[in-house]
């Protein structure tokens, strides 16, 4: 066994067994920990394939900013965990039953199905003048460059949405309105009261 | 020497860890949130691998699509979330019957 199939193995154990404590786990924040562990995991996986762009793509996105999100979210919500976990035990049966059949149906189409040759081909290594992100970027910015175009839109609709969705006005807040206090007259504050003078009290 | 079928195994178990996930827990939004995004990531591994073992860069590039509406993905159905539990003060999956569905 090399070096480099022993990191495989290593990182997709633990990327394996992070998956499975992402679903079993009682707390939600513990199961987005989880989760950020196998997104480290599988960008460890990508970088043994040269595929760096993407390692650390997923790693500065997905851990930097998309889990991030959730942790807030699971921590702003006061969720009763007790409550969300009842039928847990009870679907136990048909979710591993699910998982097992799908895992063997997948089983049988790996071992019967022809890649094009890739299923015996050995990776290509690049030597050290090889830049991954070079090569993504030259066909990003050329054939799929529309697709990117499109990809920026769909980001810049997501943020629009989700702070139509999220944005309520509060009736009990209590706030200034600049224009109204910019507006005001000493007339409408000031009211002078003609009045005699009021005798000395002796 | 790894090989592409290393690669398929482990995000094929990966697939199926999640598709249990989403059984299991299937009273919980965020878990289930969390179970549809490490979907995506066998998918893409699965997209990476071929990619790298086919020496076509097509696929590397299909994966950073992919990431980028799985985030937008992630960032709507939260704020969803949030205005759900600001409606019902509860994320389980059995208190959104209000329309009879």
């Amino acid at each position: 066994m090399t070096f480099e199939k022993f990191l495989f193995y290593t990182f997709a154990l633990i990327l394996l067994l992070a998956a499975v404590r992402v679903v079993t786990a009682r707390n939600p924040v513990h199961s987005a920990m989880y989760l950020v562990l196998s997104f480290f995991s599988c960008a460890a996986l990508w970088v043994l394939i040269e595929a760096e762009f993407l390692a650390i793509t997923l790693v500065l996105v997905y851990v930097g900013a998309v889990m991030v999100l959730f942790l807030f979210v699971v921590m702003m919500l006061n969720i009763n965990v007790d409550l969300l976990r009842e039928g847990f035990i009870k679907y136990l049966p048909v979710g591993a039953l699910v998982a097992i059949v799908s895992a063997v149906e997948m089983g049988l189409v790996l071992t019967t199905a022809k890649f094009g040759g890739a299923e015996k081909a050995e990776l290509v290594r690049h030597g050290p003048e090889y830049s991954n992100t070079a090569e993504i970027g030259r066909v990003l910015y050329t054939d799929y460059l529309l697709a990117f175009e499109l990809a920026a839109v769909l980001l810049l609709i997501a943020i629009v949405a989700a702070i139509a969705l999220t944005m309520r006005k509060r009736p009990n807040t209590k706030y200034q309105n600049p224009g109204e206090q910019v507006r005001v007259k000493k007339e409408d504050r000031l009211r002078v009261v003609k009045m005699d003078a009021e005798e000395k009290q002796s | 020497m790894i090989m592409l079928s290393d690669y398929l195994i482990v995000s094929a178990i990966l697939f199926c860890i999640s598709l249990a996930g989403i059984f299991l827990n299937r009273k919980n939004v965020i878990i289930l949130l969390m179970s549809i995004e490490l979907m995506l990531l066998a998918v893409n591994i699965n997209f990476v691998a071929f990619s790298a073992f086919l020496n076509d860069i097509a696929g590397q590039v299909f994966v950073f699509f992919i990431l980028t509406v799985a985030a937008a993905e992630a960032a709507i159905g939260l704020a969803i979330l949030v205005v759900l539990y600001r409606s019902k003060q509860s994320i389980n999956v059995d208190d959104m019957d209000s329309m009879k569905g």
